[in-house]
């Protein structure tokens, strides 16, 4: 086992976010118009008696359902959790709870938070709490702010620009945050690239040596605990020249993506070529990394900015077939 | 197998760039109801709901099982979720054949499906780790290196791929749920279409759909009882393997080779040259038809571009190959491999329209997801297996 393995694994953050945009359909269209409107929208099941927000379909018998009820806005708290130490993107940034309201003229709980100004004493089953709405709506469960103790409640303030059009669609963004690990063997191929060395890790048995290392040999799982450094010279076995914008691609179009087999190794391993003029590049081809300089050399793929064309003959394709 | 399967309903969504209509849970929905109609069965009569989508991210849709069972009656029932990426919708309904021919269940609904539109997919498959660089755009750059080195191994014309786009977009026009109907397509109009990822044209690559498929499945008494002839399951396969390991050919996959020799063999095929007539496969880039007709045996390695070009594949072909437009014209990624069961399921039902094969007796349909990593297929009859 190479000492290099008793590292930590670095790690960094990972943020996945992205507004994905949900299609109501014309039951859920009658709910989120109506929030827009100020007010609630339920429907009628066959066997579930109203409920809020309205169901496509019945929850027993999973037939059409289209009887829809105006509910509320008040109703009564048939069951909370209360939130002492609320998170930046909840609802309220004082303590507060999340209730099963069941809103006057429904027959199920509606789930919404409750302001009672951060004294939990202040709320319990069979509390009437009703909306606080926002003034300017969009058709977003948003639109109501939070319930609050009927007392206190207001009517929902006429829209400065009313709407005729129906909400069709609403928009949920999400937001991921990890704290990525990169692995132990992964680690290790990722420090030598702060010291402009590739490693790769021998399979057992040292036949095949895999880059980036992956812990264990995919053929079989076994691990591959043995460090080894190759060439930043290698063969490019398959390309594609990209013509099409993505998100998280920084490269200028067009580019040439390549599959270079580095010498010393038996895997394809992923990057860019660049310093070569459009249609040479090839099958075959030799190629060199291109370092990024000393000062900017990282834990990171980014240590190798590019690779470019060697003055070397080509391999014979016979000689990389098996890796292509 | 131990109980015969039979498909007794089949029901698809239009395929569209933007079902914004219906919510996700109606656009199961209403494909489901059509593989009822079309079995003449209601929600009661389902035992169990097999259902399938592509990986979460695609649409940023955790858990959709959780919150669909009252839009597709699963109600009180077994609900089953699978997951194999790409491949889902085939494997999906190989799960839910495995619940007939086991005997546990005997009838049971399948529904796969996707909704593009809420989302962006190629993000979903670019989502950069710390310590890495992307260098890969979406699917089409995985697969154009692949396809490259399809064309240096096979010596395969460069147009190979523009008449296979050219096939599937012109029998697109036959499938009413076809997505992508492009009118009076012809070869100078894909040729000349932008390059995306080189060799890959930007008509030569599947779309992005909304939509759904469903199928009904029983039990043998159950199949010899309905109202119209149903697609008998002689054989399905699946097989996986890793993205990458030393010397994998991604071109011609071990797990595709496997899955296709297991079926075979299941179904009693001796020559599959000989004696399947049609076949639905997976092929959302044009290239992947040659290529996948030779992990499927239906070409010696190097000569699939052959039956392209000879005109094997084309619908009046000897043995025609995506009859209903395939991925290339509708591509709801999580459907799409169950739309290719559905297809292939209606050509031995001799209920595939205008794009029906005249005497098709056994349908192949095919599905591959991942990094060319997972494969499943079926076979179908006209007649009990």
């Amino acid at each position: 086992m190479s000492e290099a393995y008793d590292q930590e694994a670095l790690r960094g953050p990972h943020v996945i976010e992205y507004p994905f945009r949900r299609s109501c359909g014309p039951v859920l269209s009658r709910f989120f118009s109506g929030l827009r409107d100020g007010k609630l929208v339920g429907i009628r099941s066959q066997t579930a008696g109203v409920l809020v927000p309205p169901a496509e379909y019945d929850p027993q018998t999973a037939e059409a359902l289209e009887e829809f009820v105006d509910v509320g806005p008040a109703g009564e708290v048939v069951s909370y959790a209360w939130v002492s130490s609320p998170r930046p993107k909840q609802p309220l940034q004082r303590p507060f709870a999340y209730a099963l309201i069941k809103l006057d003229g429904a027959d199920a709980g509606f789930l919404h938070a409750v302001d009672v100004g951060g004294d939990e004493a202040s709320i319990a089953i069979g509390t009437r709490v009703a909306p606080r709405w926002k003034a300017e709506r969009v058709g977003h469960i948003t639109d109501i702010e939070c319930f609050v103790p009927e007392s206190e409640a207001q009517p929902a303030p006429p829209l400065t620009e009313p709407v005729e059009e129906p909400v069709k669609s609403v928009t949920t963004p999400i937001r991921l945050e990890y704290d990525f690990r990169a692995g132990k063997a992964q680690s290790v191929f990722l420090r030598g690239l702060a010291e402009k060395k590739i490693l790769g890790a021998k399979a057992i048995g040292g036949d095949l040596v895999y880059v980036p290392p992956r812990g264990a040999d995919p053929r079989n799982a076994e691990l591959t605990p043995e460090f080894v450094e190759v060439a930043d010279t290698g063969t490019v076995v398959t390309y594609s020249i990209v013509r099409v914008p993505s998100d998280n691609i920084s490269f200028d179009l067009p580019y040439v993506c390549i599959n270079v087999l580095l010498d010393g190794s038996h895997i394809p391993f992923f990057h860019v070529l660049q310093d070569c003029p459009l249609g040479e590049e090839r099958i075959g081809m030799r190629v060199k990394a291109k370092w990024a300089p000393d000062d900017q050399l990282t834990t990171s793929v980014a240590s190798i900015e590019y690779f470019e064309p060697l003055d070397e003959p080509d391999v014979p394709f016979d000689q990389i077939r098996e890796y292509c | 197998m131990t109980q015969r399967c039979g498909v007794i309903g089949v029901g698809q969504t239009k395929y569209d760039a933007k079902r914004i209509d219906v919510s996700m849970p109606g656009l199961l929905r209403e494909a489901a109801l059509r593989a009822l109609e079309d079995a003449e069965l209601t929600w009661s009569d389902i035992e169990a709901v097999v259902i399938g989508k592509a990986p979460d991210m695609f649409e940023g849709m955790m858990y959709p099982e959780n919150y669909l069972a009252d839009a597709i009656g699963a109600t009180g029932k077994p609900l089953l979720r699978v997951h194999t990426a790409g491949s889902v919708g085939g494997s999906t309904a190989n799960v839910a054949i495995s619940m007939i021919t086991s005997g546990i269940h005997d009838r049971v609904l399948t529904i796969a499906w996707e909704k593009q539109s809420e989302s962006n997919a190629m993000w979903g498959l670019t989502l950069s780790p710390p310590f890495s660089v992307s260098v890969v755009a979406g699917a089409g750059g995985f697969f154009a290196p692949l396809i490259r080195t399809y064309i240096r191994r096979s010596n395969a014309p460069e147009d190979t791929g523009i008449r296979v786009a050219l096939k599937d977009r012109q029998n697109a026009h036959k499938n009413p749920y076809a997505h992508l109907k492009i009118d009076d397509i012809t070869f100078d109009q894909i040729a000349n279409s932008p390059m995306l990822w080189d060799p890959i044209r930007y008509l030569e690559s599947c779309p992005s759909s909304d939509g759904a498929c469903a199928m009904v499945l029983t039990n043998e008494s159950l199949a010899e009882r309905t109202p119209r002839k149903p697609a008998w399951v002689h054989g399905t396969a699946m097989r996986s393997e890793p993205t990458q390991f030393a010397r994998r050919d991604a071109v011609n996959p071990m797990a595709g080779r496997l899955a296709a020799q297991d079926l075979y063999k299941q179904a009693g095929i001796q020559d599959p040259r000989k004696e399947i007539d049609c076949m639905e496969i997976y092929v959302p880039f044009s290239w992947f038809e040659p290529m996948w007709m030779e992990t499927m045996g239906f070409a010696d390695e190097g000569e699939g571009w052959k039956l392209t070009y000879e005109g094997v594949t084309a619908l009046d072909g000897s043995r025609p190959v995506n009859m209903s437009g395939g991925v290339l014209s509708s591509n709801p990624i999580g459907a799409s491999g169950m739309c290719r069961y559905a297809e292939a399921a209606n050509q031995v039902r001799g209920l595939a329209g205008e794009h029906q094969i005249d005497g098709a007796r056994k349908a192949l349909g095919h599905a591959y997801g991942g990094g060319s990593q997972y494969f499943s297929m079926v076979l179908f009859g006209d007649t009990r297996p």
